[in-house]
């Protein structure tokens, strides 16, 4: 991927959280997640979200390939999430 | 609709007969950013078309900007609701860019340094209706902005003129680019408010 | 909403009622959603800045140049009006009373509201919990008196043993200051945060500029990624 990563339009992962309250019944941004370009596994909450796109997109802070890209069209969600090889949620 | 905010009527939002449907007035330029901004220099800069045939058209930025330039004044209309009327850009012509080209396909998917796509039918991409620009308001169009080159096709929503463009894929199919693929239309005309699937 | 609380000039606190809470985690946000007579609407997060275990919470907005839901909730929406909400949510910017770890909390600016949250949570948290006795540190960075948010709340709260708050002024200061104001820089924080010998839980809340900063700074300082904690904040929001 092209591209200069100092950019500082980025907010963290866990202000996805209300959004994707809407597909899992767990905090799933507390969950490790594998990025699947890298291999980086952290805490879903670490990835850096664009603010002000065309919708959310949570990219890894370590190669910034996205991991997951969520639309928000009124009457449905899309949530896509081929950036990520796994999701890891700990019990208790 | 959820609970209605009395008195919250959105940023700079008024009902407008010369804009699409949605959409209202912007001054500024937004910048809607879905990722880290590309850095490309002129000297590694090039734009491609290739076609079904697997023949590549390549431009550098030294022959691109040799090619006749067409200074063009567009409305353009941005899917999250804002519009901005009068946008000046200089850039060349997909109609010139396409003179050598043959192909019998309908379809393209522009790619973009990054890694952006978006799909665009050839038909709307000539007929004086595209452009690749690399000049906004008299100045080089800033990287924010997707400089040096973005494609520019106004009469879709502003999504479909990819920044940082780096080539054009002739398809014999429709195939959704990058928002297409999650919930974007696939065609987008702002006047049909062509915003979803 | 059921209470108001001017904060600033351009800041105060909503306190909603959320029928159904059974209370929330200290650092957690809610996404708030606005919605215009003609179904237009706009989503915006919020830290939650209280630490009530019921059905109501605090929200503190900063008014922001240009905004668009911010100057609705600094100006507008009044005490009886209802506001669609969700949330609480985020399980990972929070301080768990479970944890008897040292806590750092950083504070840029608006930054300082899900860490009060943490000193609130602390403050009432069950004595018999680990955390209840986990000694906490707030550096908490303001342009300038004016801009302090929960100032005497503050005070109050750094006269525990277990509390140690520390303000820094970047545009002005107080008469009687001891430090002229000026930014933040490495020196200063360093001197000012737990040992990272200690092995603090560390907190950083504020603008992406700032905490990127912060955060580096740390790290270089020897504190461990894994121990630091960031909640960046945007100007703009997200998208619905």
């Amino acid at each position: 991927m092209t591209g200069d990563v100092n950019d500082l339009d980025y907010l963290d992962g866990n202000a996805a959280a209300g959004p994707l309250s809407e597909f899992f019944s767990t905090d799933v941004v507390s969950a490790r997640c594998r990025c699947a370009s890298c291999g980086r596994t952290d805490a879903l909450a670490t990835a850096r979200l664009s603010p002000n796109s065309h919708g959310l997109l949570l990219r890894c802070p370590g190669c910034t390939e996205i991991l997951m890209r969520l639309v928000d069209t009124g009457d449905s969600v899309f949530l896509d999430l081929q950036g990520m090889s796994f999701v890891e949620l700990r019990r208790g | 609709m959820g609970i209605v905010s009395p008195g919250f009527f959105g940023r700079g939002r008024r009902d407008d007969p010369a804009l699409p449907p949605g959409q209202h007035l912007t001054e500024g330029f937004p910048v809607l950013s879905a990722g880290p901004t590309p850095r490309i220099t002129p000297d590694e800069w090039e734009f491609t078309i290739t076609t079904e045939t697997g023949q590549v058209h390549r431009w550098s930025w030294a022959e691109f900007l040799a090619l006749p330039q067409d200074d063009v004044s567009q409305d353009i209309h941005c899917v999250t609701s804002w519009s901005k009327l009068g946008t000046s850009w200089r850039g060349v012509s997909l109609d010139t860019l396409f003179e050598s080209v043959e192909s019998d396909c309908e379809f393209t998917m522009a790619h973009s340094y990054g890694g952006y796509t978006t799909n665009v039918p050839l038909d709307d991409l000539l007929g004086g209706k595209a452009w690749i620009a690399h000049e906004f308001d008299g100045e080089p169009l800033e990287p924010e902005h997707g400089g040096p080159a973005r494609l520019l096709v106004p009469h879709l929503y502003f999504w479909k003129s990819a920044k940082w463009v780096r080539g054009l894929e002739l398809l014999r199919q429709d195939e959704p680019g990058f928002w297409e693929s999650n919930g974007y239309h696939m065609y987008g005309d702002p006047w049909r408010e062509e915003r979803y699937w | 909403m059921i209470g108001v609380t001017p904060e600033t000039r351009t800041a105060r606190t909503l306190r909603l009622r959320l029928p159904g809470l059974t209370g929330h985690r200290a650092g957690q946000h809610v996404d708030v959603r606005l919605t215009a007579p003609d179904g237009y609407t706009a989503v915006r997060s919020y830290s939650v800045a209280s630490a009530s275990p019921g059905d109501e919470l605090d929200l503190t907005v900063e008014e922001l140049a240009d905004g668009e839901v911010s100057p609705y909730l600094v100006h507008q929406v009044a005490v009886g009006d209802q506001l669609e909400v969700r949330g609480p949510v985020g399980g990972w910017f929070v301080w768990d009373p479970a944890d008897s770890s040292p806590v750092q909390l950083i504070a840029g600016g608006s930054g300082v509201v899900p860490l009060m949250a943490m000193l609130r949570a602390h403050a009432v948290a069950d004595p018999a919990s680990p955390g209840a006795a986990a000694p906490f540190r707030l550096l908490y960075s303001v342009r300038g008196p004016d801009a302090v948010y929960y100032g005497s709340e503050l005070d109050a709260l750094a006269r525990s043993p277990l509390v140690d708050v520390t303000v820094l002024y970047t545009r002005a200061a107080p008469a009687g200051n001891d430090r002229p104001p000026r930014r933040l820089d490495a020196a200063t924080l360093m001197q000012s945060v737990w040992p990272a010998a200690d092995n603090p839980a560390v907190f950083v809340c504020g603008a992406t500029a700032f905490v990127e900063t912060v955060a580096d700074w740390l790290v270089l300082g020897g504190h461990s990624p894994a121990r630091i904690k960031t909640e960046r904040y945007g100007d703009t929001g997200t998208r619905p």
